[in-house]
């Protein structure tokens, strides 16, 4: 399947300063993938590189095969939809006004912006002027006008930014008939307990470097952070479970009827199953995987004993 | 062509909305219609024209007043947007950087020229109205004025749309802005003054002093509409200066557009190669 984004070794330099190093990666249709990083670690960069705002140092970013800061540009962002962080629109005119303007600069009919205001629950507020707007408000008002024009490729900087836990809820739903649609979609959040289920993939950016692009299962492979598994065992049965699992898992910490132990990722299964083999001896299980954020942290952490090697 | 129009057309709205268009029309049309009821009142002692005592009035009240609004209206079309945070998303979408300058220039001019006929035409009406001879008055002196404020203007709104891709900051370009107003409108002319004061002794010759008056908007329009008629001329104190000049009116209006096309291609030039 052809990429809609192919970003191929870049990097950028300003003066005196790396923003992004040998950066690489792709997307397919219908496939949403998180950028992840700390803040000034390179994202909106990346962002305005593939909206041909900014050309690349070195190495090339291609979006349906074209390059977007070329002199077909204006024809590439035509299929691209874009919500920057920290939106902002001209306070004096309405809801309607600013879609119909938006929509007018993509060639789309300005009639169709009560349709998008509607799907994200600005029906009622187009004809307000947008300085009377909440931040949660002018956010949707952002993911509206980054819809026009059905794009083929998303790119949204932070857009659950002020947007309530209802709200989200909608945004994602929206993001999966997106998705379904074959529409590519590529998100930055620092909320990383919440795009950990919703993206495919994860491109972790640290100090302008990659430091992984991949899922969330292969992360944790390749990290090799052990799963955290709870017991609850029996009273003063301890020493029959960790006698049971012993070469599998480490013990983390144990009272008299609780254990917890670090599996690796491999051993996982066989140490359920000596779990399970146990009986009623345990009591309860509780599995936890280590989150994107401990991910993170890990690929960061070894990326620092890199530079200091 | 059409994205240029779309941006024009949301800077003329927006001028509406924020009632710049109203204001700035009404400043002008208050200013000039006091001009023209009590400016003209004089007018007999002296044996001219109530047409030529206007059109002084208000060619030297728009030296003034109109290169302000245009940079009023225009530092910050650039700086001011990338500030407010909306330059970005609208980079964003499939437009090419100069149909933004030129759009938004477009947009402003328009505004200005809203103003300028409106204001200056209720000048026009009353001067109509109010003399008895009014069919005789050679009006394409009063077309020479309104089109040449509109050419003012769209200079001095160049200048502030290049200053506007040169900031990074609203108030340096609301600082060079006033610098601009300062220097080219109050400063030029003294300084040159000066300088023909300093050179008398035939230190400079008629060719220089005209190239010096060509390169400043201002002075350009100042010769064109000031030495326009004899009446005008002898009112305004430029019967010398017009009488000597070799600058026909053709080569004044090219000064204006040349000061309008130079900056803008300079601010295209500038901000093709901003990084936002």
């Amino acid at each position: 399947m052809t990429s809609v984004v192919n970003v191929k070794n870049v990097s950028k330099q300003y003066k005196g300063f790396s923003a992004l190093s040998d950066i690489s990666f792709q997307l397919k249709r219908g496939e949403i993938v998180a950028l992840v990083g700390h803040n000034g670690a390179g994202k909106t960069t990346l962002m305005k590189l593939m909206l041909g705002l900014i050309q690349p140092s070195q190495g090339e970013v291609c979006i349906n095969g074209q390059n977007p800061s070329g002199a077909r540009g204006a024809d590439v962002r035509r299929e691209i939809g874009f919500l920057p962080e920290n939106i902002a629109f001209s306070g004096a005119m309405t809801g309607l006004e600013v879609m119909a303007f938006y929509s007018r600069i993509k060639g789309e009919p300005a009639k169709k912006s009560a349709n998008l205001l509607e799907r994200v629950g600005l029906a009622d507020a187009g004809t307000r002027r947008v300085s009377t707007y909440s931040k949660g408000m002018r956010q949707r008002l952002g993911l509206a006008q980054a819809l026009i024009g059905h794009p083929q490729l998303l790119l949204l900087d932070e857009p659950t930014t002020g947007l309530d836990p209802a709200l989200r809820r909608e945004f994602y739903t929206m993001l999966e008939e997106l998705r379904s649609q074959g529409v590519a979609v590529i998100l930055s959040s620092h909320a990383l307990d919440e795009i950990e289920s919703k993206a495919d993939r994860f491109v972790l950016i640290s100090k302008g470097r990659l430091l992984a692009c991949d899922h969330l299962a292969d992360l944790l492979v390749k990290t090799g952070l052990p799963v955290q598994i709870s017991v609850q065992v029996a009273t003063c049965t301890t020493q029959q479970v960790i006698t049971a699992v012993e070469g599998c898992a480490d013990v983390d910490h144990r009272t008299e009827d609780r254990l917890r132990l670090n599996c690796p990722q491999r051993d996982k299964v066989t140490l359920l199953r000596k779990i399970v083999d146990l009986g009623d001896l345990v009591r309860d299980v509780e599995i936890n995987q280590p989150g994107l954020e401990a991910i993170y942290r890990s690929l960061q952490a070894h990326q620092g004993r890199e530079e200091l090697s | 062509m059409n994205a240029i129009f779309i941006i024009a057309l949301q800077e003329v709205l927006t001028g509406l909305r924020n009632k710049w268009v109203l204001s700035t029309t009404l400043l002008l049309g208050a200013l000039a219609l006091s001009l023209t009821l009590l400016g003209s009142t004089p007018t007999g002692g002296v044996g001219a024209d109530s047409l030529s005592v206007v059109v002084v009035s208000l060619s030297s009240l728009s030296i003034f007043l109109i290169p302000l609004i245009a940079l009023m209206l225009s530092f910050d079309s650039i700086v001011g947007e990338a500030e407010r945070g909306t330059l970005l998303l609208l980079m964003a979408y499939p437009l090419a950087r100069w149909h933004l300058i030129v759009g938004k220039f477009l947009g402003h001019i328009f505004i200005l020229l809203l103003a300028i006929v409106i204001g200056y035409g209720m000048a026009a009406l009353a001067l109509a109205l109010e003399s008895e001879a009014a069919v005789e008055l050679d009006w394409s002196v009063f077309g020479g004025l309104i089109l040449s404020s509109i050419l003012l203007g769209g200079a001095f709104l160049a200048v502030g749309t290049l200053i506007s891709t040169l900031t990074v900051e609203r108030a340096t370009a609301a600082g060079l802005a006033v610098a601009s107003w300062f220097v080219l409108v109050l400063i030029y002319d003294a300084a040159l003054l000066g300088l023909l004061v300093s050179a008398q002794d035939g230190g400079m010759n008629s060719d220089l002093l005209n190239l010096f008056l060509l390169a400043n908007p201002a002075d350009a329009f100042r010769l064109l509409n000031l030495t326009s008629t004899e009446t005008v001329r002898t009112l305004s104190g430029m019967a010398g200066v017009g009488a000597n000049s070799a600058l026909s009116s053709g080569v004044l209006f090219a000064s204006l557009v040349v000061w309008i096309c130079v900056p803008l291609c300079i601010a295209i030039g500038v901000f093709l190669r901003r990084e936002p």
